[in-house]
């Protein structure tokens, strides 16, 4: 067994290595294995089931005829003219944005490319059952999606107050004939519903394939939800090269648990030249203790299964965290982006609630295109970052998810 | 006072199965904690597992989430919990372990959270989300400090991992009865016996067996298995947490009793 000795205490920033993670899932001191005795042989076995299909070439083939013809992949890169125009100074300069289009995919985000593999990975390990946690019900909806393609059964844990503010794709859940499985522990969201989807698979792990939705969890999820979602910034490379023959020079996405953000950086982190910002919710403000600023604000801890920043107390105890954006209303982050912090390799920013519906509106009216809250957080960094851009800086926004889902809240918020 | 260790070698030598119930700190308030560890000891407990309430009890079913989540909402601390270790472990003749989960250790370092534990008289300790394999840092601060580290064993583990575990475990090896959270059954998977039977091939180290053990039958079944040690957590903490706490108290009173009636 391959152990990596960690000091949680540490203070030195360390060199940035792209090889993450090792044999054990470390990336630096984050990530790791932190689960009862019961799910290790499960992760053991998902590991070597992940190891043995990743480069196998029917699985891939597979894989990639579903991405094409029943995902829509590729996703447009799209040059956000009006947008861009937005942003420019008096003189007409400024950055160049361009959003990844992921919101066009099927079922309206980014979430569909990494469930649509894992229940290909879970047919071929034999698992009929399939379980997942959802907070916005973008993830929920993509793993129902992926269970009714391939007949699986399909149990989806999502807070109590999650099903209320996106009560649309609890609908869509159930068309899908999957059951939605209500918590009501702790505040009803996203980390509730991810403890009770682990408490399920601790309880039938022998039948059951547990579809993490974010890039969190014990290894190999982190590392396993991350490639599956790379096609992302793949797409994105090439695409680049397609419109103006280089590399973008600042990639921008959201981040609760972080799939979007790492599916679209993954493919980049060699390249020195290009800047990774990661976007949190900061909710009612980091000063007020309704945000959801992990990365901000939160200190090295283990949740879920994984070492990465959280939101805890002076006992070391979770607290809750808040987002008017369902999808970012997690305590935690993906251990990945810990280490991408801590070795400085991108930034993090966060932005409050009130900005992010301020970006929802702007790119709805500027662009056509109703984003996700949780994508509306991305967008509404290019207030603070355009200003700091020279001109011609090639931005590049993951576009994660369209905002049907989000109409009803933003017009309760806004008195629509 | 006594080790885990060496109150299983008694046990032994007198042919006795240990019984090891568990409460939640704080649930419903501390004093009554304090009284419910003496009450436990009266009545026969030959080790106490005391609960830290945590936020996110991953291993936890139902009855135990429950207890901690009002343990928290009354405001217990960690701090309060090892300040009533230390009150009233010296009155007590069955040593104490604690069960808590990894990240307040993590948050206070686990050094300094060793020391407190060791210094307040806990004898024993029991993690339920720390996999051995990121134990090291925990295991050699544990026996720097002379606190025992429980490693648990799941119906899941293959043959190499139990003889890994087996090998790491002090004070005794805690076997998980089901592939599940804690919680009460009706009954007993009969896979524990023939794993209890495995285990015995490889050491000679005492085995506890928990998880769902929530009746005297099932106390007796397990030592009728071989095991050295019935642990019996929701089935105690449902019954203080039933009605006024000094019916709590005189229910798990005489719970405990029955129960150690059939294990000597």
């Amino acid at each position: 067994m391959t152990v990596t000795p960690l000091n949680p205490n540490r203070t030195d920033a360390p060199a940035y290595n792209p090889n993450v993670p090792d044999a054990f899932g470390r990336f630096g001191q984050f990530g790791g294995k932190y689960v009862p005795e019961t799910l290790m042989p499960a992760l053991s076995e998902l590991e070597a089931a992940f190891d043995k299909y990743k480069n196998d070439p029917e699985f891939n083939a597979e894989l990639n005829d579903l991405l094409r013809d029943y995902v829509g992949r590729p996703s447009s890169l799209y040059f956000a003219e009006r947008l861009t125009e937005y942003y420019a100074d008096e003189n007409g300069k400024g950055p160049q944005i361009y959003l990844k289009r992921e919101d066009l995919n099927h079922t309206g985000a980014h979430k569909i490319n990494n469930a649509i593999a894992q229940a290909l990975l879970a047919k071929r390990m034999g698992k009929q059952r399939i379980i997942a946690e959802t907070g916005a019900g973008q993830h929920g909806v993509a793993t129902a999606t992926a269970c009714a393609r391939f007949g699986l059964e399909c149990i989806v844990y999502m807070g109590e107050c999650d099903m209320e503010r996106q009560a649309l794709n609890v609908i869509r859940m159930r068309l899908l004939g999957a059951t939605v499985q209500p918590v009501t522990a702790g505040t009803g969201t996203l980390k509730d519903a991810t403890s009770e989807a682990i408490r399920d698979w601790v309880t039938n792990v022998e039948t059951t394939h547990y579809i993490l939705g974010s890039v969190a969890g014990p290894h190999p999820y982190p590392m396993m939800v991350r490639d599956f979602h790379a096609v992302i910034g793949r797409e994105t490379r090439e695409q680049c090269q397609e419109k103006w023959g280089g590399l973008p020079d600042v990639l921008l996405a959201c981040v609760g648990g972080g799939s979007n953000a790492m599916g679209l950086f993954h493919e980049f982190v060699r390249d020195e030249s290009v800047r990774m910002i990661g976007v949190e919710a900061a909710g009612e403000g980091v000063k007020t203790n309704h945000h959801a600023a992990t990365l901000t604000l939160g200190q090295v801890g283990v949740l879920h299964g994984a070492m990465s920043y959280l939101l805890q107390d002076d006992d070391g105890q979770v607290v809750e965290a808040h987002s008017i954006s369902a999808g970012l209303d997690y305590p935690g982050v993906g251990p990945e982006h810990s280490y991408l912090k801590e070795t400085q390799r991108a930034e993090y920013y966060s932005v409050t609630d009130d900005e992010a519906l301020e970006a929802f509106q702007l790119v709805s009216k500027l662009e056509g295109i109703i984003p996700a809250l949780e994508t509306a957080h991305a967008f509404a960094h290019l207030d603070a970052l355009c200003p700091k851009l020279e001109d011609g800086t090639k931005v590049v926004i993951n576009c994660s998810g369209r905002g049907d889902k989000d109409v009803q809240t933003v017009a309760k918020k806004l008195g629509m | 006072m006594t080790s885990i260790s060496d109150r299983f070698a008694q046990l032994r030598s007198e042919g006795h199965c240990a019984l090891i119930p568990f409460i939640t700190a704080g649930d419903p308030d501390l004093e009554t904690t304090a009284a419910a560890l003496k009450a436990l000891d009266r009545a026969g407990a030959d080790i106490i597992e005391l609960g830290v309430p945590y936020s996110d009890p991953l291993a936890d079913g139902p009855t135990i989430q429950a207890a901690a989540t009002r343990a928290l909402a009354k405001g217990t601390h960690l701090e309060d919990v090892l300040d009533l270790v230390e009150r009233v472990s010296p009155d007590l003749s069955a040593p104490i372990v604690l069960f808590t989960y990894y990240n307040p250790i993590l948050y206070r370092g686990i050094d300094a959270f060793i020391e407190k534990i060791a210094a307040v008289g806990a004898k024993g300790l029991v993690v339920p989300d720390l996999p051995l394999e990121e134990s090291e840092t925990l295991i050699a601060t544990t026996e720097k400090y002379g606190i025992e580290l429980i490693l648990l064993v799941a119906p899941t583990s293959p043959s190499d991992r139990i003889q890994a575990i087996v090998e790491k475990s002090r004070g005794f090896i805690y076997l998980v009865s089901v592939t599940g959270v804690t919680g009460m059954r009706t009954t007993v998977a009969s896979r524990v016996e023939e794993l209890i039977a495995d285990m015995r091939q490889v050491t000679d180290k005492p085995i506890g067996v928990g998880f769902g053990i929530s009746s005297p039958e099932q106390a007796k079944q397990m030592r009728d298995w071989g095991a050295d040690a019935a642990i019996v957590g929701s089935a105690v903490v449902k019954r203080l947490a039933a009605g006024t706490p000094e019916e709590g108290l005189a229910a798990i009173e005489a719970f405990c009793s029955e129960l150690k009636a059939v294990l000597v």
